[in-house]
């Protein structure tokens, strides 16, 4: 009762005027029994709301279109991980959500992968180790460091990196899950706790600047880390930066037709949307074309919020696959992204529903890698 | 003779002035655009009689034009104020029109000559129509003089317009001066009644609407000028060839939002666009008209017995605050959740109009610093007591009517116009007893 109490303070539910603003664009209210104005309506009334056997809780991606739409400055996707919370408390959590919090208490990360490979995927690329002294981090992330697809990023950020002189170093096999997610499904316990050894393992390294592969890593770090005081960037943030000071000198020519997704973590949280099309657009021979559901109206892709864990109440129609519609609207044979959950969904998607001989799904990353 | 300065001459600085000119005192009525009128003369009908707006407006303009009491200081700004209550001292600046209005009998062959002819987005059709750099905001402007837009025109841009201005060759009445320069004009007053009037709040703010991406969608004022028959369109409601027959209208864009920082309601969009939905039910009678609300309030005289009738036109009201507009092939769609139904819904439309609010003018906190003004926490100007001095200002001498001071329609414009009025001839009459000699 008191947690709920708290809940209805902490998420400003009294300021609610069930306009319905948050509902009309939930990605998933369309497809899904979750309607977040009237679960705010009814915590409002009860003041308590058991959230047992509400199995759509988990269908919420927590993108956060409804909070940066709320006129009343209600937050209601944190409404939605309050009462998550309530059950991972009580031990009632999708059992594939439950594994990879095991997992990331056990290994540091959500995949069950041992923590001594994580930097396999670097290999023979000549990284340095944090430990050796660096200006930035680069923050590789689990999903970068474990899954084959995803390692394709991180390996062309390097290459990135490389050519344009920058001093990194990474954690290697020291690095552990960020812990968004792990937020997002309502485990806060964990999350606080791998919260300090991060920042211990920051600190111990003297990190100044935390370059991050993901939206969903710089999310947190950025917002969600008391009191970190480094430079946090995405590497968009960080690789148009370089672009514009003329340290990554192209060598190649791109002749493709490429369109962008924007990532929830990146765009519609973070209000970053220039920084990955200036890098685009900068890639000699590119024709770079606009979807019509492009930054703030962006669509999410049903990755993040433990999506990536967890398939949702209903599987069959999938944001991904329709956003294809639109990708092969605009003439686009690249679909580039700037997330790893978003590349992993839409690659998905794409196999799923027959785009991938069309479309060819690419982090900004791998494009970049094509031409320097 | 006592005078009072007004500044801004809509509704409610026209109102103020005939009421001072008529009392016998003196007004000095400063707008800053060629004409008077304000926002009004943009309107259409009016909620919730549905009289034409400038058919109301207009004989006043001419009233103010025409009134010996009144001194119309157009195209002017006011740059200083120095002094009391019973003697400011106030220098106006006086923008180079390029035209000399003793001389312009406002024939129109400037405009109909002028290089830019249609060429310059029409302040008064909101980028909705065109005009050239030599122009009248419309047809029925007072004073029924011509103005050169010196930011565009080509003589006062580059010096050189053509062989020789076609302005100047036309004008039988040898009006055109290209070397106007500005004119400081001092003046002093026993008091000042600002009625600078508001902004309409700008969409883009809210871009999950589209607004300025999607042509087919337009804000509350836009379709005021496409509905009015001095219009882009004469009156007929269309933006192209396409037919329209499925309207959606958005209510609170930029009202009663705390996320933009306009946490107010603004009081009129309810009943504006309950009367657009009435004028589309009436020039569109096929067309299907939706109404998205979050609360519907109709609390003036006439507005609940307005909505009954609205709504008995056939307009769906739907209870919702959409949350985005997007495209699916040729059309808009509008997704929100019928809060009713508890069902996130899709309308598919041609034209969706957006009320939008209306906000504090830009230059608020110029002109409050200008007076010595305090503003309210909704950015706009403050009353020296929210119930019992709601129209004086902290400044002794210095009084507000209309939008300036909060959202509000026309009759209570024009009934804090008359109170403002009311309270600077107090303080005419006082200074009058011991007047001392004044320019004007």
């Amino acid at each position: 009762m008191e947690a709920e109490q708290d809940l209805l303070e902490r998420c400003d539910l009294w300021a609610c005027i069930q306009c319905g603003k948050c509902t009309g664009g939930c990605p998933v209210s369309f497809k899904t029994t979750l309607n977040i104005r009237r679960l705010v309506y009814q915590v409002l009334l009860d003041g308590q709301l058991s959230p047992e056997g509400m199995e759509e809780l988990w269908d919420c991606t927590t993108c956060g279109t409804c909070v940066l739409r709320c006129p009343k400055e209600v937050e209601p996707s944190e409404l939605i991980i309050g009462l998550r919370t309530i059950l991972v408390d009580g031990g009632v959590i999708p059992p594939t959500i439950r594994d990879a919090l095991t997992s990331v208490f056990r290994y540091g990360n959500p995949s069950l992968m041992p923590p001594d490979e994580r930097a396999d995927w670097a290999e023979g690329l000549e990284v340095k180790n944090i430990a050796e002294g660096a200006e930035t981090l680069y923050f590789v992330g689990c999903i970068p460091s474990y899954d084959d697809r995803a390692q394709r990023i991180a390996k062309a950020l390097v290459k990135v990196f490389q050519k344009a002189n920058v001093d990194f170093g990474i954690l290697g096999v020291d690095e552990k899950c960020c812990c968004n997610e792990v937020r997002r499904v309502g485990e806060e316990g964990l999350f606080e706790y791998m919260v300090e050894e991060q920042q211990e393992l920051f600190s111990t390294h003297h990190v100044k600047h935390i370059v991050t592969t993901s939206p969903h890593c710089y999310n947190t770090f950025k917002n969600e880390y008391p009191g970190l005081d480094v430079k946090v960037q995405h590497y968009t943030q960080f690789v148009a930066e370089l672009i514009e000071q003329g340290r990554l000198p192209f060598t190649g020519e791109l002749e493709q037709v490429v369109t962008y997704h924007d990532p929830c973590f990146l765009g519609k949280q973070n209000g970053i949307f220039d920084e990955p099309r200036s890098i685009i657009q900068s890639i000699p021979g590119v024709d770079f074309r606009e979807m019509d559901r492009i930054r703030d109206r962006s669509l999410c892709c049903e990755g993040g919020g433990g999506r990536m864990w967890c398939e949702g109440t209903n599987p069959e129609e999938r944001l991904a696959t329709s956003r294809f519609e639109e990708v092969l609207s605009v003439g686009a044979d690249v679909l580039a992204v700037a997330c790893p959950f978003c590349l992993l969904t839409f690659e998905l998607a794409a196999k799923a529903g027959g785009y991938d001989e069309k479309v060819q799904v690419l982090d900004i990353t791998e494009l970049l890698a094509r031409v320097i | 003779m006592s005078a009072t300065l007004i500044i801004g001459a809509g509704i409610a600085g026209m109102q103020a002035a005939l009421d001072i000119a008529d009392a016998g005192f003196k007004a000095y009525l400063v707008e800053k655009d060629p004409s008077i009128g304000g926002r009004m003369a943009q309107l259409d009908e009016t909620f919730p009689t549905l009289d034409c707006s400038s058919c109301i407006l207009t004989p006043k303009m001419v009233s103010v034009g025409g009134h010996s009491n009144i001194e119309l200081l157009t195209y002017s700004e006011v740059a200083e104020v120095e002094g009391v209550a019973g003697r400011f001292r106030v220098k106006v600046r006086k923008k180079p029109r390029y035209i000399d209005t003793d001389k312009c009998t406002g024939c129109g062959l400037c405009a109909e000559n002028c290089r830019l002819r249609d060429r310059i987005d029409s302040e008064f059709n909101v980028q909705m129509g065109k005009r050239g750099a030599a122009y009248l905001p419309f047809p029925q402007a007072v004073p029924m003089k011509y103005t050169i837009d010196g930011d565009h025109c080509l003589m006062i841009q580059r010096g050189k317009c053509g062989k020789s201005p076609p302005c100047q060759d036309a004008c039988p009445a040898g009006a055109i001066d290209f070397q106007q320069q500005e004119e400081i004009l001092d003046l002093e007053v026993a008091s000042i009644i600002v009625a600078t009037g508001f902004d309409p709040f700008n969409p883009l703010l809210k871009p999950e609407y589209g607004y300025g991406i999607y042509d087919k969608v337009i804000t509350g004022l836009q379709f005021e000028r496409l509905s009015s028959a001095s219009g882009p369109t004469y009156g007929e409601i269309k933006l192209d060839d396409k037919e329209i027959n499925d309207v959606v209208f958005i209510q609170c864009v930029g009202s009663r939002d705390r996320h933009l920082g306009n946490a107010y309601c603004s009081r009129v969009c309810c009943m504006y666009t309950a009367k657009h939905a009435h004028l589309v039910r009436e020039k569109l009678p096929g067309a299907k008209v939706t109404v998205f609300y979050i609360d519907i309030r109709a609390f003036g005289k006439g507005f609940e017995e307005f909505y009954d009738r609205v709504r008995e036109n056939h307009v769906h009201y739907r209870r919702g605050n959409p949350s985005e507009i997007v495209k699916r092939g040729d059309r808009l769609v509008v997704k929100a959740e019928d809060t009713l139904l508890g069902q996130p819904v899709e309308v598919e439309a041609d034209l969706v109009v957006l009320a939008v609010g209306l906000v504090p003018r830009e230059d608020t906190e110029a002109m409050a610093r200008l007076l010595g003004l305090t503003r309210s926490e909704d950015g706009f100007l403050e009353e020296a007591h929210p119930k019992l001095r709601p129209t004086e200002t902290g400044i002794e001498g210095i009084y507000m009517a209309g939008c300036c001071q909060g959202p509000k329609d026309i009759p209570d414009t024009v009934a804090q116009a008359k109170a403002a009025a009311a309270s600077a001839m107090i303080v005419m009459s006082r200074s009058s007893s011991k007047a001392t000699s004044h320019q004007g």
